[in-house]
């Protein structure tokens, strides 16, 4: 059995059942770790990826409904994007574990609203829990990519 | 394995535990270090700039840290030490992760090999400042020696070696030398005066990029060739035993490899994570609940209060400690003012859920995970498979996050980890896996306390007498670090020690311990969680009661107690928060010590439909020297989220034993639209860096308490402020 999956502008194959969490799909199978396993119960935002452009909890999402899906994960963004950059210049990570879910939110966010009120900012980004606390600088950064636009180089 | 531990037998139970208490006795009390015991078999080759430093022939300098990257953000710290004193440029120096090695990389406050107690910095700022002042000499002599011309007339800054007469030279060109040059045993340190990197906003993260782009390692992206993935059930009671299992579903479950019991209950294993987990669901446990914990945590509070009020004794074994006794707090007819306070079990939630990565049964025993307290870590695997503590290899990687819950004196889900790879044997890599209700079901909280306190008056309004008795569970109990039945120093710091009792004349504080089957541990900031609240949201209310301002009331106090540390950092706080509140916020003030940091805040806060809603957040810290200010604002940011989130929605409960909350659904933290905007504010101070990363945490829940009492004249005597309809 196995399912093609449309995973950072390529067609991939997997064997997993159509049953499991893309985000098992991810990480045990293809090994594309950046997605994390936080919660299981899209709670947390850890493993948010991108499905069509929108900001989506792979946790909950059974790969068997995403034939014919665009699927970005952090790694598609290839550490140069506009929000990437304004990370690293806020130092917002702290431990780190849930950054590729915080930007994969803000980076949906920005493309919708390239410049977003705070509001916008706490409506995108509350289902993306971060238990160091870098809420602050994550505002930050949006505001920054946002101010910066999607040409800014990241320095990583 | 070196040529010596080869030949040493391994370790009995026998001998381990003469190792484990000679760490406790050794370490702690007797002031030696039993990290030449614990790190026999250890084999890690030291370059000629000693355990801490590598330079490259492309002038790359490595600093390796000896502590953990937890999110704390001491790998920035630490690297500016040495760069600091080597003259390094700040671009080329990178950190790595130390391997686990008691004898080259003690933490030199605990003996062993550790992060915890915010000590990463100050503890390192003695011997990486010498290490680099000593590798800096090292270059200098050798430049002086090539170039013929005295030593004394050498510089060196960003990587280059300088000499008035235009010879110069890049690290990586002298560096054949300067390995050969004798380290000098007491190198001069540069006047702090002369620091160019340290307490410059020049010293960031150096993973910011990898942590950006979803590259940084963690427990939870290993893997190796041939792995397993496991998953284990565990009794919902505290200390139920297993009674039977029926594996036949599990196994019969695509992937699942095998099933068998291991002492913390039954283990799956599967060739992924998703197949463990449907195993698991799949497998039928019995459990002997006959000696656990069955009680609500309500009972065990109400316990708490009989305790405290006298109406029940302590346990078998357990007594009434008294820490802070002088004069007599008899009613001498002044004004009394009376508080008590309940605070719950707490989880530390990190969001990496507890996992580790161990190979067992072909060549050393070997750790893949975040390891906050190595040695301890390596102690307990060799018990498990009956090797030498030093034999067990740890690759420390990046933890995502810990509060406290990765440094474990059990061990306990490295253990479990360890049991299940020496089950699969034959070196085979077995990853554990838990599942955040896993994790938040687990145990190890911050115990419960209950506080009651009894203020008398003077007739200046300050506090003539301070009577306080704590209830809590002892979460050193079993840890080398001290505590027994009627000691804990963690449940007592912040009381005792307070400059509100030493400016009191008449105290009387005792404690006692009270012991369940729910393992507890610290938790970012450990007894200061309690304390910290307990002694301020008291403070504010025995100003009311005075008639005085509370921020003028703590001056008065701290200048009583001949507290200048606290004073400046209140003093600093008041100043930066300007004289008028943000219009429709209300303030609140609070000031704390702990891990040899003051922390004072002024928190703005409103009533939202009845939930405290918390905006601007004014913070100074007294941490002594500040080694990377923009890392100290992160911890204050971060620490006061943390704090913030507990006080309003944290708490761990039971029902019959069993934890209510399973996963972020119902033990709900904090999130970006209730999280407050922290300006960080720092004491100038030219004294040794003391703690940064937990000091931050547990004013924040006094200072918005304060605020409350302010708004509605009502006094708060639980956590969290938001209890669930």
């Amino acid at each position: 059995m196995s399912t093609t999956l449309q995973i950072n502008g390529r067609d991939v194959q997997v064997t997993a059942s159509p049953d499991t969490p893309l985000l098992w799909v991810l990480r045990d199978e293809l090994h594309l770790t950046g997605a994390k396993f936080g919660c299981g119960i899209a709670q947390c935002g850890a493993c948010t990826v991108h499905l069509d452009g929108k900001a989506q909890r792979s946790c909950v999402t059974p790969i068997g409904i995403l034939s014919g899906v665009k699927i970005t994960t952090i790694e598609g963004l290839e550490g140069k994007s506009a929000v990437q950059a304004a990370w690293i210049r806020h130092d917002v990570p702290q431990c780190g574990y849930c950054q590729s879910g915080q930007i994969m939110s803000a980076t949906a966010l920005l493309s919708e609203k390239p410049s977003p009120t705070d509001e916008d900012i706490d409506a995108a980004m509350s289902g993306n829990i971060c238990r160091c606390g870098c809420y602050q600088r994550v505002r930050a950064a949006i505001k920054d990519a946002a101010a910066h636009g999607s040409t800014a180089p990241a320095e990583v | 394995m070196n040529a010596a531990a080869k030949d040493l037998p391994r370790l009995s139970r026998r001998q381990f535990i003469t190792t484990a208490s000679l760490t406790a006795g050794g370490a702690l009390v007797v002031g030696c270090s039993p990290a030449q015991v614990l790190s026999i078999g250890a084999d890690t080759p030291v370059g000629p700039f000693g355990p801490f430093i590598r330079i490259d022939p492309d002038s790359t300098v490595t600093v390796v840290s000896k502590h953990v990257e937890l999110g704390q953000g001491s790998h920035a710290g630490l690297a500016a030490m040495v760069a600091e004193e080597l003259g390094a440029d700040w671009s080329c120096v990178r950190v790595e992760q130390a391997p686990a090695n008691a004898k080259l990389y003690a933490n030199v406050g605990m003996g062993v090999q550790g992060t915890g107690g915010s000590s990463a910095i100050s503890n390192s700022w003695n011997q990486l400042r010498t290490a680099g002042a000593a590798a800096r000499a090292m270059f200098v002599e050798a430049a002086a020696k090539r170039w013929n011309v005295p030593a004394s007339e050498i510089t060196v800054a960003n990587c280059v070696v300088v000499h008035p007469s235009g010879k110069q030279a890049r690290f990586g060109e002298l560096v054949a030398d300067a390995a050969k040059v004798a380290p000098p045993a007491h190198p001069t340190l540069k006047n702090p005066k002369d620091f160019t990197l340290i307490g410059t906003d020049r010293v960031r993260r150096k993973d910011a990029g990898l942590k950006s782009t979803g590259t940084a390692r963690y427990t939870q992206d290993v893997h190796l060739p041939d792995q397993l993935t496991a998953m284990v059930a565990h009794s919902p009671q505290f200390g139920a035993k297993l009674k039977g299992f029926d594996a036949s579903a599990a196994k019969s479950t695509p992937g699942v490899v095998d099933v068998f019991e291991i002492p913390s209950g039954v283990a799956v294993v599967a060739n992924n994570t998703w197949a463990a987990k449907k195993g698991r669901e799949a497998l039928k446990v019995e459990w002997d609940n006959s000696k656990a914990e069955t009680r609500s945590s309500a009972a065990i509070m109400a316990v708490y209060h009989d305790l405290a009020a006298g109406r029940a004794e302590p346990q078998k074994g357990f007594k009434w400690s008294a820490f802070e006794t002088k004069g007599s707090t008899a009613p001498a007819g002044g004004k009394v003012v009376e508080t008590a306070f309940d605070f719950p079990f707490l989880a530390h939630a990190s969001m990496e859920p507890m996992n580790c990565v161990a190979q067992v049964g072909k060549g050393p025993p070997k750790l893949t995970f975040g390891s906050q307290i190595p040695t301890v870590d390596q102690m307990n695997t060799a018990m498990i498979v009956g090797a030498l503590p030093g034999s067990v290899q740890i690759e420390t990687l990046y933890a995502g996050g810990s509060f406290g819950r990765r440094a474990n004196f059990k061990s306990d889900y490295v253990s479990e980890c360890v049991h299940i790879a020496k089950h699969v044997g034959g070196g085979r890599p077995v990853k554990l896996v838990w599942t955040r209700e896993d994790d938040m079901t687990g145990g190890y909280y911050r115990p419960m306390a209950h506080h009651t306190v009894r203020v008398e008056l003077g007739p200046d309004g300050l506090p003539r007498s301070w009577r306080q008795r704590i209830v809590t569970q002892s979460l050193m109990k079993g840890s080398p670090m001290g505590g027994g039945p009627d000691k804990d120093p963690s449940a007592i710091e912040g009381v005792k020690g307070s400059p509100y009792l030493d400016a009191t004349p008449n105290v009387d504080a005792q404690v006692v311990l009270y012991d369940t089957a729910v393992p507890v541990l610290w938790w970012r900031s450990v007894g200061a969680t309690h304390t910290a609240f307990v002694m301020e949201h008291t403070i504010d209310q025995l100003a009311r009661a005075a008639g005085q301002d509370p921020i003028a009331y703590r001056r008065a106090l701290y200048r009583k107690a001949q507290s200048d540390d606290h004073l400046a950092a209140l003093n600093l706080a008041v100043e930066k928060a300007g004289p008028t509140p943000t219009p429709g916020w209300t303030r609140g003030v609070a000031v704390h010590e702990s891990f040899g940091s003051v922390v004072a805040q002024i928190a703005e806060v409103k009533l939202e439909n009845g939930v405290p809603r918390v905006g601007r957040v004014v913070t100074a810290i007294n941490c002594g020297t500040a080694v990377s200010p923009d890392q100290i604002a992160a911890q204050m940011e971060g620490g006061t989220c943390f704090g913030l989130s507990a006080a309003l929605y944290g708490q761990i409960t039971m029902t019959n034993g069993v934890v209510d909350q399973k996963n972020f659904d119902t033990y709900r933290v904090l999130r970006m639209n209730e999280a407050p905007t922290v300006e960080t504010y720092i004491v100038p101070s030219t004294e040794k860096p003391t703690g940064v990363g937990e000091p931050g945490t547990p004013v924040i829940a006094p200072a918005v308490a304060n605020a409350l009492l302010a708004i509605t004249g009502k006094p708060t005597s639980k956590l969290p402020f938001v209890q669930p309809t």
